[in-house]
C-alpha cells in the first residue's frame, strides 16, 4: 500500500549484534571516496606548479595517515598498527617520489594522472601474483593512490562529521572506525562483517553499540534518515515510526539504568542466592582489552586466542615476540588464571599457507595444523612454558576430535619442556592442560579426553554449527543455527557429566556463554567457568546473583525434557522473566 | 659494477618487513642497487619496487649494483639475504 504521509516507511534489518548498546539518531551513510582521474596536458610554465601541487597533496596525506597510525598505536598497540605501515612506508618512498616528478616533467601531464599511472603499475603487477598477502599490498597502494590523488583534488578526508550521528557503511576497516570515533559516533552499522572482526573489537572498547552483516542496510539508508541502532538484538530501524521511537527511548533509558546498577556489581563475587560460585572470566583477543575486561570485573581469562597475534600473510611469530606478547597478558591478569589457546588457524580464520581448501570448516584447521607443522607448534609452545613462571597459565587444544591428538600434543608439550631445560630456561613444570570441546566426536568421547588433561572447555560456536550442519555465516541457512536445540542441550550436559565423572573442571568460552537467556541453564548444568565478551560480563553477573543453584538446576532437568528449539526457547524465557524480572531481555521479536 | 646471485633463504621472503630492512641498508650506499626477478627489473632501494617483486621463499634473484662503493654494497646486502634477514 503506497505511503500516504510524507513519512518514509519504516524498515527494520537483522544483523548481527557486535557490540551492545542502543543507539538513536540522525544515520550519517559514510562511503569510500572513490576519485575520478582525468588525463590533462600541461601547457609550459605550469609543470613546476603541478609538482609543489603534488608536493603539497602528499604532505597532506602524509599528515592523515600518521594521525591513523598514531591513533592505531594509542588504540591498538604497536602490534597491531603494523597493518598501517605499509602505506607509511610507500609514502615516503623516495624513489616513487622521484618517478613522479620526472614524469611531470618529461611527459607533461597532471599530478593526479601520473600518481594514478605510476601506482597501477605496481597495483597491477601485485594483483598478478597468487598469494593473497600481496593482493592485499595491492590494496594498500590504491588506497594510498586514492588518497593522493583526493588530496590533489582538494577534497578533504571526511572524517569530520556535524554533530551526533549513526554511522552506516558497506564496509569500515579498522582505520575508518578510528578515524570516525573521533565525532560524535553514536555507532556503527555496516552491511558485512563479524563480530569477531578488528572493527568490533574496536567498537566494543570504544563502548559503542555495532551491528554488522545487515547485508543491504546502504540501500535503505540515506544520510539524515533518522534510525535505531540495537546493539543487544542486532537490528537497524530505518525511519522508524514515532510509537518506536519512544519505545526504543523507554529501552535505552532502561538500559542505562541497568548499566549503572551493573557498574556496583563489579567487585562483587558471581555466587548464586544459596552460596554457589561459579567463575566469570572473559575472552580476549587484544592485549589492549584487558583494563576493560578487568573494569568489567573479570576474575580471569576463559580464553585469549593467541592468533591474533598472526597477521594474515606475515611469517608466524618468533618464540621471543611470541613470549613478550604472552607474558605481557599473563603478567597484566595475575593473580588471575588465563587459558591460552594454541593458534586456532584455518576454517574462516586466517589461512596459514595459501592452501585453497573446498570446505575448510571441515578441513586443515586448529591442532591439526599445530600437529602437521611440529616447528610452529614447538616454538608456541616453549613460548607459552617460558611464559607460565607465575602458574597463571593454562593452555588448551582447538579443534581436537580424537583421543591420540590430545596424546600427541602432550608429546609435543613433554618435547618443548625438554628443550628449555636444555636451555636452562624456567617454567612451570605443572602447567595446566585442558582441550576445547567444539566438535561432536569430542563431545562423544569428552570423558576419555577429560581423563587425559585437567580441564575441558567447551566453544560452542563451532561445536553448534558442527552438530546442526549450519554454517552461521551462510544468509540461507543462519537461522537453523540455534544454541537450545535440544540436541545442544543433550550435547553438553553429556560434556560436563562425563567432565565432572572424572573430577575434571569445565567451563564454557563460546558466545552462548554471554547469552542472559542460556546462563540460568548452563549454570544448572554445572558449567564450573563461563567466560564471556566482557560487554556482557556484568549482566550475566547479575544474573547468576538473583538465582538460587537448585532453581538452575531444576529449569536444566525441565528444559531437557523438550523436544523442539521453539519450546525451549520458550522455557528459558519464562525462566528469566520469573527469576530475574528486573533483567531487561533483548528482544528479538521485532 | 657487481652483479650476484641469490635465493631467498627466509620463510617470509620479501615481504613488508624484509623488505624494508633491505631498503634501509641499501640507501646507506651511494651505489645504484637493482633487482632482476624473471627479468623484470626494479629498483632496490624502492620499497614500493622491492614490494612488487614479491619475491617468496626460494626465489632466485640477480642484484646488481653499479657505483664507488659496489663492492661493499654488495657485501652487506649478500649478507643480510645470507642470515635470513634474521628472521628467528
Amino acid at each position: 500500500m503506497p505511503e500516504t504521509t510524507s513519512h518514509k516507511r519504516e524498515i527494520v534489518l537483522k544483523g548481527v549484534p557486535a557490540s551492545p548498546g542502543i543507539a538513536i539518531g540522525k544515520a550519517y551513510f559514510y562511503a569510500k571516496y572513490i576519485p575520478r582521474v582525468e588525463e590533462r596536458s600541461l601547457k609550459d610554465g605550469e609543470v613546476d606548479r603541478e609538482i609543489e601541487r603534488l608536493a603539497n597533496a602528499i604532505a597532506k596525506a602524509d599528515k592523515e595517515l600518521s594521525k591513523i597510525l598514531s591513533f592505531a598505536r594509542q588504540k591498538l598497540g604497536d602490534a597491531k598498527a603494523k597493518i598501517f605501515e605499509a602505506q607509511v612506508m610507500i609514502l615516503h618512498d623516495p624513489y616513487l617520489n622521484d618517478a613522479f616528478v620526472q614524469r611531470i616533467r618529461s611527459e607533461k601531464k597532471n599530478a593526479e594522472y601520473i600518481v594514478h599511472s605510476e601506482f597501477d603499475k605496481y597495483r597491477r603487477l601485485m594483483l598478478t601474483a597468487p598469494d593473497d598477502y600481496m593482493h592485499e599490498r595491492a590494496h594498500d597502494v590504491d588506497d594510498l593512490k586514492n588518497r593522493i590523488v583526493r588530496n590533489l583534488q582538494e577534497e578533504k578526508l571526511i572524517s569530520r562529521l556535524e554533530g551526533a550521528a549513526i554511522i552506516v557503511s558497506t564496509a569500515l576497516t579498522p582505520a575508518d572506525t578510528m578515524i570516525l570515533s573521533r565525532n560524535e559516533t553514536l555507532g556503527y552499522a555496516t552491511d558485512t562483517g563479524g563480530i569477531t572482526s578488528h572493527a568490533s573489537l574496536l567498537s566494543r572498547s570504544l563502548k559503542l553499540p555495532a551491528v554488522v552483516a545487515l547485508n543491504a542496510a546502504t540501500d535503505h539508508v540515506e544520510t539524515g534518515d533518522t534510525v535505531i541502532l540495537d546493539g543487544y538484538a542486532g537490528i537497524l530501524i530505518v525511519n522508524p515510526t514515532h510509537k518506536r521511537v519512544k519505545e526504543y527511548e523507554t529501552k535505552r533509558e532502561t538500559f542505562h539504568r541497568f548499566e549503572a546498577k551493573l557498574a556496583k556489581l563489579r567487585d562483587l563475587p558471581a555466587a548464586t542466592l544459596d552460596g554457589h560460585t561459579v567463575e566469570l572470566s572473559a575472552n580476549v583477543e587484544f592485549e589492549e582489552e584487558l583494563e576493560y575486561v578487568q573494569l568489567q570485573g573479570a576474575k580471569g581469562i576463559g580464553l585469549y586466542r593467541t592468533e591474533s597475534m598472526l597477521i594474515a600473510g606475515e611469517e608466524f611469530p618468533s618464540e621471543e615476540e611470541q613470549y613478550k606478547n604472552y607474558k605481557k597478558i599473563l603478567d597484566r591478569a595475575y593473580p588471575h588464571a588465563v587459558i591460552m589457546r594454541t593458534f586456532d588457524i584455518g576454517g574462516d580464520k586466517i589461512e596459514p599457507e595459501n592452501i585453497k581448501e573446498d570446505n575448510p570448516f571441515l578441513g586443515w584447521r586448529g591442532i591439526r595444523i599445530s600437529l602437521d607443522r611440529p616447528e610452529i607448534f614447538l616454538t608456541q609452545l616453549r613460548a607459552l612454558l617460558r611464559a607460565s613462571t607465575r602458574k597463571n597459565l593454562a593452555v588448551m587444544f582447538p579443534m581436537v576430535t580424537d583421543v591420540s591428538e590430545v596424546r600427541r600434543a602432550k608429546e609435543f608439550v613433554k618435547r618443548a619442556k625438554e628443550e628449555l631445560r636444555t636451555r636452562k630456561a624456567r617454567f612451570d613444570n605443572s602447567l595446566r592442560l585442558g582441550v576445547m570441546i567444539e566438535v561432536p566426536a569430542a563431545a562423544y568421547m569428552a570423558a576419555e579426553i577429560a581423563r587425559e588433561v585437567d580441564f575441558l572447555s567447551v566453544g560452542t560456536n563451532d561445536l553448534i554449527q558442527y552438530t546442526l550442519a549450519v554454517d552461521r555465516c551462510n544468509n540461507i541457512v543462519s537461522r537453523l543455527y540455534r544454541e537450545f536445540h535440544p540436541a545442544i542441550l543433550r550435547t553438553l550436559a553429556q560434556i560436563v557429566a562425563a567432565a565432572h565423572n572424572e573430577k575434571k573442571w569445565v567451563g564454557m568460552c563460546g558466545e552462548m556463554a554471554g547469552d542472559p537467556l542460556a546462563t540460568i541453564l548452563l549454570l544448572g548444568m554445572g558449567f564450573d567457568e563461563l567466560s564471556v565478551i566482557p560487554a556482557f560480563l556484568p549482566e550475566i553477573k547479575k544474573i547468576v546473583r538473583s538465582v538460587k543453584l537448585a532453581d538452575a538446576r531444576r529449569v536444566a532437568e525441565e528444559a531437557m525434557k523438550f523436544s523442539t528449539t521453539e519450546e525451549v526457547e520458550a522455557y528459558v524465557t519464562e525462566a528469566i522473566r520469573t527469576m530475574c524480572p528486573d533483567i531487561p531481555l533483548p528482544s528479538n521479536s521485532v | 659494477m657487481v652483479e650476484r646471485e641469490v635465493v631467498i633463504k627466509n620463510r617470509a621472503g620479501l615481504h613488508t618487513r624484509p623488505a624494508a630492512l633491505l631498503v634501509k641498508v641499501a640507501a646507506r650506499y651511494k651505489s645504484e642497487f637493482i633487482i632482476v626477478k624473471d627479468g623484470m627489473e626494479i629498483n632496490g632501494k624502492s620499497i614500493i619496487g622491492v614490494m612488487t617483486l614479491a619475491a617468496e621463499q626460494g626465489s632466485r634473484l640477480t642484484l646488481r649494483f653499479d657505483g664507488d662503493d659496489e663492492e661493499e654494497a654488495a657485501r652487506t646486502v649478500m649478507d643480510l639475504f645470507e642470515r635470513g634477514f634474521d628472521e628467528a
